[in-house]
Order: structure tokens, then sequence, then C-alpha cells
């Protein structure tokens, strides 16, 4: 099983973790890659904002190298996953916009027929690898731990770019891979809600008032942890906790916001360090010690 | 088939009213609509229950209600494509409107949202021959924002809405739109410099496709939202930290091939913002501690100069 590995600018930069957590996941998930090192970053669909060809261009490209090579292109993050699979369907179903696209890749030696798939490795985790083969990589039944989902609006919509349709158990994955690992799901309706890092840094006060409803009812619910496959929530959910939840609730940040991957790797037996998981803002401390107190398999 | 129907009832008329669910079961045609099935409840096991509805043909608006947690015209979803097996359907009031009674929202958000952008044509002149003249393809470009039925759909499920009652809104926004869009209307600068400077505005929409996902009508005002963004930056309004967040991101695409993080945060503040660079400065002190600091030069894609040419080839084409 080879993928194409797009990892995208957040798993380099401010979620260094993700990376990381990620590599070692997908070593014992038993996935190859080769690693898209001279693709362009997404765009992230503030590209597309200014110009949506240039952005369409961009991640078309990369859809052509992995091509190229024969391979699917796998993904950590739900930006990434949103906004190439857009492009995608913006030109698998305009063959006329696919020509215009190629015509700018053509110096490159780059043409594009339309073939390559983009999975986050969520998906790929319970589609490609399957369920039960996934629970067999586990050594931890995390019984007890309660886990609140967090998808990130690319991963979610819009569905028809996403390929609902034809898979329509990417619409509960994250439940899914919550009750793989044995967790219990918090569900509460902000799960497929905006995180509010788009406007981070354009209105704060309405970013930081997301942040704070999602982590304070995740932790009104009891749950342990939130888990996001994606690093744009994680950093906004994460880093910008202790303040919203300050401002807007007058409560103290409680609610470690978890990668994806860092919560199989916990299912694997892997350690705090070798998932990242002191790199966060908000301690992560209690979910470690309550994983570390069920016995492997 | 059988319909499994969990309503929520609320009359706020009532005093020490609380919401509530109710439950439903009954048998419908296999073709019935989740209207046709809450009419039937209506008319056959509870007269109290209170819903709006008119066309029951997707042309009216107004049956919009969340079904499941997500806004839909009732009339126009079938009981059988969301629960084919009998599954329990969890009907509620459309989010983001005042409920009147049961599931029947107030249409005064809705329409003081869209009093806000003047929703009425400002032309210049009267016309020469008894009427103005537009082009067929302005008429075709203004399809998309005119299809509007103004069900509320998307005012329900705006994130934004959730956390700031005074953003204009998706379908108000779209509506604003269809007037920068008109070749008719001679108040365009005026109408994109008030959206861009006004609180609530152009820039506070997160991206985040909800209104696009609900709308039964495919108006996307997201995607209008953003032309005109792209319009009011054109029009001159470059003093927002909006305009400021996407030139940044476009350019560190364009010289490193990545995002560089550090640099959107201080270009979207602005460079000689000291309070919000002293706001972000602790939080990058933290991130730095706890070694997640984006590196100060980014990563940088192998081979960059090939995104460069990218750029340059398609800006060529646009000028």
């Amino acid at each position: 099983m080879k993928y194409a590995f797009y990892p995208g600018c957040v798993a380099r930069g401010g979620a260094p973790e993700l990376y990381d957590s990620a590599v070692a996941v997908m070593k014992r998930l038993g996935i190859e890659w080769e690693e898209l090192t001279k693709a362009a970053c997404t765009g992230a669909g503030l590209l597309q904002e200014k110009n949506r060809k240039l952005g369409d261009a961009l991640n078309i490209r990369t859809l052509a190298m992995a091509e190229q090579k024969g391979l699917d292109v796998l993904v950590i993050c739900s930006t990434c996953q949103g906004v190439m699979s857009q492009a995608n369907h913006a030109v698998q179903r305009d063959p006329e916009y696919l020509a215009e696209i190629n015509k700018v890749l053509a110096d490159e030696g780059l043409e594009y027929k339309g073939t390559t798939q983009v999975k986050h490795l969520l998906w790929v985790a319970i589609e490609d690898i399957g369920v039960e083969k996934l629970k067999g990589t586990f050594t931890k039944q995390l019984d007890g731990v309660k886990l609140a989902p967090f998808y990130g609006c690319y991963m979610v919509r819009p569905s028809a770019a996403l390929g609902f349709a034809a898979n329509p158990d990417r619409d509960t994955s994250l439940e899914i891979a919550i009750e793989a690992v044995g967790g219990e799901v918090f569900d509460f309706p902000g799960k497929t809600a905006c995180c509010g890092f788009p406007i981070l840094f354009i209105n704060q006060r309405n970013s930081l008032r997301m942040v704070s409803n999602h982590t304070g009812a995740a932790s009104d619910g009891g749950a342990d942890a939130m888990v996001t496959p994606c690093p744009l929530c994680h950093l906004n959910l994460d880093g910008y906790q202790p303040k919203a939840r300050k401002q807007n609730r007058g409560d103290k940040a409680d609610m470690p916001i978890i990668h994806l991957p860092q919560l199989l790797g916990l299912a694997m037996g892997m350690s705090e360090k070798e998932l990242g998981l002191q790199r966060h803002i908000v301690s992560t401390k209690e979910i470690v010690r309550k994983v570390d107190l069920i016995t492997a398999r | 088939m059988q319909a499994n129907l969990k309503v929520r009832r609320f009359n706020p008329g009532e005093p020490g009213a609380q919401p509530r669910f109710q439950e439903y079961s009954i048998d419908v045609h296999p073709d019935s609509t989740i209207l046709d099935a809450l009419i039937q409840v209506r008319e056959e096991v509870d007269g109290t229950l209170a819903l709006r509805c008119s066309c029951r043909a997707s042309i009216c608006g107004s049956c919009g209600m969340r079904v499941n947690g997500r806004a839909r015209l009732v009339c126009k979803t079938r009981v059988e494509h969301l629960a084919p097996n009998g599954e329990q359907l969890t009907i509620e009031p459309m989010g983001n409107q005042r409920v009147v009674k049961d599931l029947v929202v107030s249409l005064d958000t809705f329409f003081n949202q869209i009093k806000r952008i003047t929703p009425y044509m400002q032309p210049d002149k009267e016309p020469e021959h008894g009427e103005f003249i537009a082009s067929n393809e302005s008429m075709t470009n203004l399809l998309t924002a005119m299809n509007c039925i103004m069900c509320g759909c998307c005012v329900s499920d705006c994130t934004v809405l959730e956390v700031d009652p005074n953003f204009i809104g998706p379908a108000a926004l779209a509506k604003a739109w269809r007037f920068t869009e008109d070749p008719r209307d001679s108040k365009r600068n005026e109408r994109l410099n008030a959206l861009n400077n006004e609180a609530g505005g152009i820039w506070d929409c997160t991206r985040c496709m909800q209104c696009v996902e609900v709308c039964p009508k495919e108006v996307a005002p997201m995607e209008r939202i953003m032309e005109m963004r792209d319009a009011a930056i054109e029009a001159g309004n470059t003093n927002t930290s909006g305009y400021r967040h996407t030139e940044s991101m476009y350019n560190s695409v364009k010289k490193h091939g990545r995002l560089d993080e550090t640099r959107l945060a201080i270009d979207s503040a602005g460079w000689t913002n000291v309070p919000r660079m002293l706001d972000l400065a602790p939080i990058g002190f933290k991130a730095l501690l706890r070694g997640k600091m984006p590196p100060i030069l980014p990563h940088k894609a192998e081979d960059k100069q090939k995104i460069k040419d990218i750029y340059e080839k398609v800006e060529g084409e646009r000028k």
C-alpha cells in the first residue's frame, strides 16, 4: 500500500508533532510512501480567494506529480484534503478547464489525466486498511476514554467534492476511528462547525468565541480529549484555548486537542514523547496518564 | 413505511415553558417527504404541533427546518432518503433565529439582515426607453444569487452568526452581491466600501462552507462573499486585516512554495500594529517553549522556481 505523501505546511511548521506522529503511525500501519517535496502549499482556500485558477493550477500540479508516479495522495490535514479535492472535482467535471490547467503545467512536462485520489490518513485507515486490520495494530483498548470528534470544515464540506455519496462512511469517519481504538464518542453539534482559525487574525473575538464554545462543550460533556484530523483546528483550539476560555467562560483551558495520528499512536502503545504530546499548549498529561494505566494486550 | 420523528417542541408564549422533544411514530407513504410526515402528524396525531409551509414544492422557502442537525427544506427531503430503515429523524426549528413556536421561527432576523444591504436597485438615471436594457451575460451571471428563495437555511447553519448576531449573514451578503454585479446599479463601489468597512461585513465570513452545503438552490453564498472581497480590494480597499492576510498567503507561496505561518500572523496584524504584536508575543513565546514555534525561515518547496513560474503564467493570463 503506497501513497504520495503530502504532509502540508502546518505539519512542517506550527504542529511538528503531527508530522512525527503521522510518520510513526504510518510505519506501524505498513504504509509506504514517497513524500512530495516539490509540491506547493494548497493555498488553504485563501489563495483561491484571490485567484481561483492559480490555486487550482498549483493543486492539480501536485496531483499530476502523484499521477506520474501512479500513486494516490495521502494527506494529514483536513484543509489540504478539502482544497485539493475541490480542485480535483473542478477539473474532473470540466474537461475544458482541465485542458486550460494542463496548458499551465505543460512547461514542466506535466499533464493531469484526472485519476489521482486525495485521501486523508483517516480515510486511508478505515477505507483502504479497514477497521478490522486497523484494530489489529492496536495493543491497547482505550476503555473509558471519552473523546470528542472535531472534523474541520474542509473534511466535511462541500460533500460533493469529497465523495461522500460514494463513501458514506466518511460522514462518521472520525467516530469510526474513535470506536476502533475502543474509546467512547462524545457527540456534540460543534463537531462539524468551524474552529475559527480562518478569522483568527481578522476577527479574533469571534474566532475565540468559537474555540471557547467547542472546547467548553467538550469539557462540560466530560470528554477526556478532543480529536481532530486538522492541524489548523488544532492550532486554534489548542494554542488559543487558554485565552478563549478565560475571555468567554472565565474558566481554565482543560481540553487537550489530540491529532488523529496521536490517538492511533496511543492505541498502538506509543509513548508520549514519540507522539509529541508534550508539545501541546493545553496539557495532555491527564489523558496520557489515563492511557498509561490501561494494560497492553 | 414507518417514519420515526423526534420533534423539538417549545412554546415561548407559555409561562415557564422549556424546550423538549416529543416522539411520533407514524406509517407514511413510501414517497413521503418529511413535510408530508409532519403534516400527517399534525392532522392525525397531534393538532398542537406548529410548523410553517406553503407551496410544498421548494419554491416558496417556508419550510426550512433542521433535520438531524442540518438545515433543509423539508418539502424537498424524502423520509426514505434519510431514514430508509425507519431510523429516527430529529426535527428542530432552524438555528440562529428566534423560535415563535415549535418548528416556526421568526423572520425578523432574516429580513433585518436583508434590510442592511439596501436591497433594491439604485440607478443614477432614468431609463431612456421606459426600461433598462441589460445584456444576457450580465443577467445570467446573476442567476446564482437570484435563485435565492429566502428560506433562511444558510442563516440557520452559519457558524459566524452562532457567535456574532451582528454578522450580516450569508443570504443578505449574497443579495448584496446581486446588486454589486448588476450593471444597472450605480452604487457598486459605495456598496463594496460599506461591506468592506462595516462590522459584520464581508471579512467576517470564516469560509466554513455551511451555507454552500445547506442552500437548497445552489446560491453558494460563500462564493459570492469571496467575489465581493476580491471586488472590494479591486475598488481600493486595502487597509483591512483580511486583505493583508490574503496577500501574505499569496506572497508566501509565491516566494517559498509554502506557507510562512509566522509571517502570516504578523502581516495580518500589520507590522506597525503594536497592540496586536504584544497580543501575539505571549502565544508565540509559549509555542517556542513547547517546540511548536513555526520555523523563522519556513520550509521551502524544492525547485520552487517552478511554482513561481505558474504564478507568472496564470497572473499573465489575467492581465
